[in-house]
């Protein structure tokens, strides 16, 4: 487990501040020369670091562009206009702030599954996960609340769509919906709400990365080889090795990320977002951000209920697809208890492998589905897609841990000789 | 059950072809045009864009507003101040209250934006058949496909197949969502006069007028094109660097280093 330096800086000010508050250290034993890190990470390890300079590019973006932005139905979108228009560099900063939230998702997605593939859920990092878990579901609740504000056509049907679905809660439901509205529907208090709680939750968010990090340091990173530092040659300081790795990572992120905003900007936004708003005026389609795509496809795949249709329903179709959409996340919370086995890395796994590659690809085809109107055969496909990525964490994880033999495991970090099978 | 139907329905059909989209409904693809303004180093081809003014002001401004467009903004496009200041005197608009508390009309001013052709969308439903005419600031930006869009539906009207149901009032064109739409076909060859003695044929306006409502739709467009390629070379030097200086600090690690043992 990880042990605790103290800094001691040279800097008498420094020194000073850290006898008081010994916040050098922290940063030291996080990600500073202190902290001792495994010396085999890939480059699939710097999607973290990369969230964590998305959401600091989110907050400082979005903090100037609420200077600006008026959270008033009569005039958001005129507004926006004037940020686009007038405001100096304001179309830098939207820009930004826009195609920030898909690069963020971006990192945060393969974030996930290099956890997923590598088996960072398991023991001892199950908190660890958890909070990422959290952390992706207050991102997701961040990223709709924020879309809403331009007050566009797609803003004002995807909040209409996403809320309402909170009115397939029995009992409660209406209730709960009429909250989020603030009203009888989508509105001015919708707005006002949403503004107020899209400029609060990044900040929850940066409290729950200070956690995150917290549990890290405490159990360590995990590793491609999934296997336990056995000494300190398996180790290497975070502070200059992964920090000069991060940032070239981070270089080559940013120079994709600045292509987005500077030649294809609104290439991952949806034209109908630049028709103001209007509720006697419903779009062709009403599509979600990609990022939301493959659990939209989960929503409006189930489109059966829990029971005996028309007979005996235990569980409406409605709620039935809000509870899989839901619980395609929240599975994950359970994750280290689905997959037991004893092996972490999916390197040593040769039926995982497999597996796991199939779900990668049937996120890639649940997010096509979900853009696609829900007509011939659209459905049918989505149901395929969603049964299979509920068999993997539910059914086909479980039985693998029990059923699969694992490939010999190496020696050590330091030393990554194949132990020979016996 | 449905779901049951549904597997029975695959089986039997195997590995169907994804059902075709609704073409028809949503409109011809639009003809691709090779823009100016395309490209990492596109720019907006000035003298197209002031012609482009023309017909805007000429032909659609008698039915579609530009609500985000001010006459300042005509600086961009190449024109003085004060052309500028002519061009916003034509028009009037609302002044100040007078101090009889009178409500007043004033000339436009460079600052203003351009005036709207109706009061209010009834007077421009009331004026056109029940059809709103949509303000065209952002309509370069509000469709798939915008420039090349704006442009096909412009010069894509047709005569009717025999065996379309067209409504009274209503113009065939099959660029346009369901392919009728209530605008008549706004553009003729010599509808304009240009000022600068180009040929004004349908093709040419049509293109002119792209160009400056993707001006109005994206002002900043060249200027991010511009800052782009310097933004993108910075960061690719800045990558090269790091990589360089991560390759270096990595040696020892590579040559199997222990950093902890004294």
């Amino acid at each position: 487990m990880a042990e605790w330096k103290a800094a001691k800086p040279e800097n008498k000010a420094l020194g000073w501040v850290e006898e008081r508050l010994p916040i050098l250290s922290l940063v030291n034993n996080v990600v500073g020369p202190d902290t001792p890190t495994p010396r085999n990470l890939n480059y699939w390890w710097n999607f973290g670091s990369l969230a964590g300079l998305m959401l600091v590019i989110q907050i400082i973006s979005g903090v100037v562009l609420a200077m600006h932005y008026a959270a008033h139905t009569g005039i958001a979108f005129d507004s926006v206009e004037r940020i686009m228009r007038d405001v100096n560099y304001g179309w830098l900063i939207r820009y930004m702030h826009a195609n920030g939230a898909s690069f963020f998702f971006i990192a945060v997605y393969i974030h996930i599954f290099r956890g997923l593939y590598f088996g960072s859920y398991k023991a001892p990092r199950e908190v660890l996960w958890m909070l990422g878990v959290v952390i992706f579901l207050l991102m997701m609740a961040t990223a709709f609340m924020g879309y809403v504000l331009p007050w566009g056509q797609m803003s004002f049907w995807g909040a209409t769509v996403i809320t309402g679905l909170f009115s397939a809660v029995p009992v409660v439901g209406e209730s709960i919906v009429q909250l989020l509205w603030g009203g009888f529907s989508v509105d001015n208090p919708t707005l006002n709400r949403f503004f107020s709680l899209h400029y609060l939750l990044p900040f929850v968010i940066a409290g729950v990365v200070i956690l995150h990090l917290w549990a890290k340091k405490i159990s360590d990173s995990g590793n491609p080889l999934g296997i336990d530092v056995k000494s300190s040659a398996d180790q290497i300081p975070f502070h200059p090795f992964y920090t000069v790795k991060d940032a070239f990572g981070a270089g080559v992120f940013f120079f994709v990320f600045a292509m987005f905003i500077f030649y294809m900007p609104n290439a991952l936004g949806h034209p109908d977002n630049y028709i103001p708003a209007d509720p006697l005026v419903t779009p062709a389609s009403i599509v979600p951000e990609w990022y939301f795509l493959p659990f939209y496809a989960i929503l409006r795949s189930i489109d059966f209920p829990l029971g005996i249709p028309g007979v005996f329903e235990l569980i409406d179709a409605k709620l039935l697809g809000v509870l899989a959409m839901f619980a395609s996340i929240l599975v994950w919370l359970v994750l280290p208890w689905l997959d037991t086995s004893k092996v972490r890395s999916g390197n040593f796994r040769p039926m995982f492998k497999w597996f796991f590659a199939f779900l990668v690809i049937d996120m890639f085809i649940l997010t096509w589905l979900g853009a696609q109107k829900p007509e011939g055969n659209i459905p049918l496909y989505g149901k395929f897609a969603t049964l299979y990525y509920f068999a993997y964490f539910l059914v086909i994880l479980p039985v693998l841990s029990r059923k699969e033999t694992p490939l010999p495991l190496p020696e050590s970090i330091s030393n990554p000789v194949l132990k020979p099978a016996e | 059950m449905k779901f049951v139907k549904n597997i029975a329905i695959a089986l039997t059909l195997g590995a169907a072809a994804f059902s075709g989209t609704n073409a028809a409904d949503a409109g011809k693809h639009p003809m691709q045009v090779d823009w100016s303004f395309n490209g990492p180093l596109g720019k907006f081809d000035m003298a197209s864009a002031q012609r482009g003014w023309q017909v805007y002001k000429q032909v659609c401004s008698s039915c579609h507003g530009l609500k985000y467009f001010r006459f300042r903004n005509l600086t961009d496009i190449g024109y003085d101040e004060a052309m500028i200041k002519a061009f916003a005197a034509e028009y009037e608009v609302e002044g100040d209250v007078d101090d009889y508390g009178d409500p007043t009309t004033r000339k436009a001013e460079p600052k203003d934006a351009f005036p709207s052709p109706f009061p209010n969308d009834n007077a421009a439903r009331a004026a056109n058949a029940g059809a709103l005419p949509p303000d065209l600031s952002l309509m370069v930006k509000a469709r798939h496909d915008g420039p090349n869009y704006v442009f096909s539906l412009l010069v894509g009207y047709e005569d009717a197949p025999a065996d379309f149901n067209l409504g009274a009032g209503m113009n065939y064109n099959p660029y346009f969502k369901g392919s009728q739409i209530a605008m008549a076909e706004p553009l003729f060859d010599e509808a304009v006069e240009y000022e600068d003695g180009t040929p004004a044929t349908k093709e040419q306006m049509a293109k002119d007028l792209v160009q400056f409502l993707t001006y109005v739709a994206e002002p900043s467009l060249q200027k991010r094109h511009q800052m782009g390629i310097k933004v993108l070379i910075f960061l690719g030097l800045l990558t090269i660097l790091l990589y360089l200086s991560m390759k270096i600090i990595w040696k020892p690690v590579k040559e199997g280093k222990n950093f902890y043992e004294d």
